[in-house]
């Protein structure tokens, strides 16, 4: 890190620097994409995990988190704009493939414009939207934008804005489909994009020329409702955005609290924890494998998923009382007690669960039909996995070894043992294989800890009003998808001055016109599938 | 009369007053008996073959995934067959929250459904905005942009609760006069006199 310091010292003698969780470099805007080549090239800092809006009241800006895709190393790295009026930025598009959906989401709730950005259109809002919700002086008055039942227009052009030699800015019309294109809408209302998503997708033929995302047709606004609530208040949301992931997800939130309040967790809730969020992720696989293999034509798979999905909720239903939006995680530790059968329950699953998969291979993995629609159908290679930022089994069918439970262990995963899945050939069969053999593990794990619940308390102690100090953190666990973030930025009250969950599934989605084009447009499906993004973690 | 379906104590039910009172205005005007013969044979149909349109936004959608599996099966009541297209469905289960963005995909799906046609509101996002309810982005309930017919409650509701939700569905399409329009059609009609479509141009 001092080296970092040093050699970027020398070269930008404006950037500033401070340690916190990380180290954190604050730059100007005339230099942060030069800044960003020089951490991308020379420092091996090739993947953007996050890019953040934020408002802090005079100014508008950007928060990124940058991982190193080999040392997992991650430094934070601040860009700011004093200009409230038209705020301009440097897009750092050319560098990280993932940064054009960022920024535009970044133009769409703060409207900060991104030179060099090759898209500024709006993301989740509609096109006649008027203002920026994010900011702090927002009009949140609902005549302002009432709820319209008349469609808006579907644009073919965006804009771009580009610098010229003597630092004049203008914007140019940029085409996305030619009069001549033939467009093909797919969605919100189709059955196979797992919900609520819009691809514009051009063919020729029955191949996929380009596909144009639209998103937003579930964005409910969650992080700017969060800045109006209490901590505790907040943690209930996640649980409705990968509502698969529930658990953990609010794991993460939670541990980001807890990390900023200094709070240690006992380590009987530690374990419960880690179970849950194995359990969880079973769940999720299971469903993600059941859902996609009914897409393809397989529905028996469908219902052989489920089977085995009830057995697990029966078994968080009878801790937690719900089946789907639990609430159990809280600041401290977890709710309530453990069911009094918790423990048979859950070896009862553990040995069901290596004959069912032995079942679904046999109907599934191995079936002609499957094969043929799978291998090498969306081959996302490594360098594009880190690129575009795809972490979780999809993004480790590439080859690329990075799952957060390894890379920043957190609860009780520094005591298991278990490997991280990892494949090569990146396809569609590559990661509905992965997603295979992570439920192995995730069974492996559970097993070494079911009968080492330590006894003790469940919750830690918390002061009744929970206020964070004046900070900001990030915290990241692995879900079912990927990397999910949660980054707080406090300003010492009791509720967030900005929360941000960083979605898996947000990436996930980002990468589909690169992973489609040229493909046939049947093969959408089986990438979607294998993608297995949720949408309202897409949206939130 | 007693109005139920199939299996289920007419007892049991929570809510039998409203029902009585939908009798109550059937009755009222008295009808031919063969046309009331006929209302009474295509109702019996039409109640036992409710098909619903895949349409979920969010996490009750997965419920409703639930609710075709195996320990659920609504395939029991004639439900199963779940239709990808509007022109096909008998129903929306509007399972989700609905969003600015969504409210117009939502109006044009209800106006494709082809007649008779029914809305239950799932969950709470559907019924008021539920938990996103002060968000800039969210509709304070599907209620405000289409006709609902049964609302069931729950964040999401369990299966359950949705198969007693189509099963108040089917009881209401028993008490209708096809040929007559009571009970339901004027109500509709009024709602979308009350809602029109802004710079409609087809």
């Amino acid at each position: 890190m001092a080296n970092i310091q040093e050699i970027v010292g020398k070269q930008f003698p404006e950037v500033t620097f401070a340690q916190g969780e990380t180290l954190e470099l604050t730059v100007p805007d005339a230099s942060w994409h030069a800044l960003a080549a020089k951490l991308h090239k020379e420092f091996g800092f090739d993947n953007l995990r996050a890019l953040i809006g934020m408002d802090w009241g005079e100014e508008l800006g950007i928060v990124c988190y940058l991982v190193n895709s080999r040392t997992y190393e991650m430094i934070r790295v601040k860009v700011s704009t004093a200009n409230r009026e038209e705020p301009f930025l440097h897009s750092i598009t050319d560098l990280y493939a993932v940064a054009g959906i960022y920024e535009r989401e970044v133009y769409d709730f703060y409207g900060i414009k991104f030179i060099g950005n090759p898209d500024m259109r709006r993301l989740f809002l509609r096109n006649d939207w008027v203002g920026f919700p994010f900011r702090k002086d927002y009009d949140t008055n609902p005549e302002v934008n009432p709820v319209r039942l008349d469609h808006e227009e579907t644009e073919d052009t965006t804009v771009t804005y580009v610098e010229d030699a003597d630092g004049k800015i203008h914007a140019e019309e940029r085409v996305i489909f030619k009069p001549e294109d033939f467009v093909v809408n797919i969605g919100p209302q189709h059955p196979a994009t797992h919900g609520v998503l819009r691809l514009r997708t051009a063919v020729e033929g029955e191949e996929i020329k380009k596909i144009d995302l639209y998103l937003g047709y579930i964005h409910r606004g969650i992080e700017k409702l969060c800045e109006g609530l209490t901590y505790p208040q907040t943690i209930h949301f996640v649980d409705r955005l990968d509502y698969l992931g529930a658990l953990i997800n609010s794991h993460c939130v939670c541990m980001c609290v807890e990390k900023a309040m200094g709070i240690e967790v006992p380590p009987r809730a530690k374990v419960i924890r880690v179970i849950m969020d194995e359990l969880m992720r079973i769940n999720s696989h299971l469903l993600a494998a059941g859902t996609f293999c009914m897409d393809l034509g397989a529905t028996t798979m469908l219902f052989y998923a489920l089977r085995e999905r009830e057995t697990i909720l029966n078994i968080l239903e009878r801790t937690t009382g719900a089946r789907m939006t639990f609430n159990y995680n809280v600041i401290g530790g977890v709710r309530q007690e453990l069911d009094e059968n918790f423990v048979t329950d859950v070896k009862a699953l553990l040995e069901i669960m290596p004959k069912a998969i032995k079942e679904y291979n046999k109907i599934f993995t191995g079936n002609v039909i499957a094969n043929n629609r799978m291998n090498g159908v969306g081959v996302l290679s490594e360098d594009d996995a880190v690129d575009y930022n795809i972490t979780g089994p999809s993004g480790r069918a590439t080859g690329w070894n990075y799952d957060v439970r390894r890379a920043h262990p957190y609860g009780a995963y520094p005591e298991v043992d278990f490997e991280v899945i990892t494949r090569t050939e990146g396809d569609s069969m590559a990661r509905f294989k992965a997603r295979m053999s992570e439920m192995e593990q995730s069974c492996k794990i559970i097993a070494q800890l079911i009968d080492k619940i330590p006894e003790g308390e469940i919750c830690a102690k918390v002061p009744k009003i929970i206020k964070l100090p004046e900070g900001h953190w990030f915290q990241e666990v692995e879900t079912g998808k990927g990397a999910f973030g949660c980054y707080i930025e406090s300003t010492g009250t009791t509720s967030p001055w900005r929360m941000k969950f960083n979605s898996p599934c947000f990436c996930l989605a980002g990468v589909i016109d690169h992973l489609t084009r040229g493909q046939k447009i049947a093969d959408l499906i089986t990438i979607g599938g294998t993608l297995d993004y949720i949408v309202p973690d897409i949206d939130r | 009369m007693e109005i139920t379906t199939k299996s289920m104590p007419y007892e049991a039910w929570k809510d039998n007053e409203y029902i009585e009172s939908m009798i109550a205005e059937l009755k009222a005007n008295g009808t031919n008996v063969i046309v009331g013969s006929l209302d009474k044979l295509i109702n019996w149909g039409r109640s036992n073959s409710l098909w619903p349109l895949t349409f979920a936004t969010s996490c009750c959608g997965i419920e409703f995934i639930s609710l075709g599996a195996a320990r659920y099966d609504m395939a029991r009541f004639g439900w199963e067959v779940a239709r990808s297209s509007p022109r096909q469905a008998d129903f929306m289960m509007v399972a989700g929250t609905i969003v600015h963005r969504m409210a117009p995909v939502v109006r044009r799906l209800y106006d494709q459904l082809a007649e008779p046609k029914y809305v239950i509101a799932t969950g709470s996002c559907a019924i008021s905005g539920g938990p996103f309810k002060n968000s800039y982005h969210v509709v304070k309930g599907v209620g405000e942009i289409i006709p609902v017919d049964v609302y069931c409650p729950g964040c999401p509701p369990r299966p359950e609760a949705m198969i007693y939700a189509i099963m108040q569905l089917s009881r209401k399409v028993k008490v209708e006069k096809f040929f007559g329009g009571v009970n339901r059609k004027e109500n509709q009609k009024e709602f979308l006199k009350n809602h029109p479509i802004e710079s409609m141009t087809d």
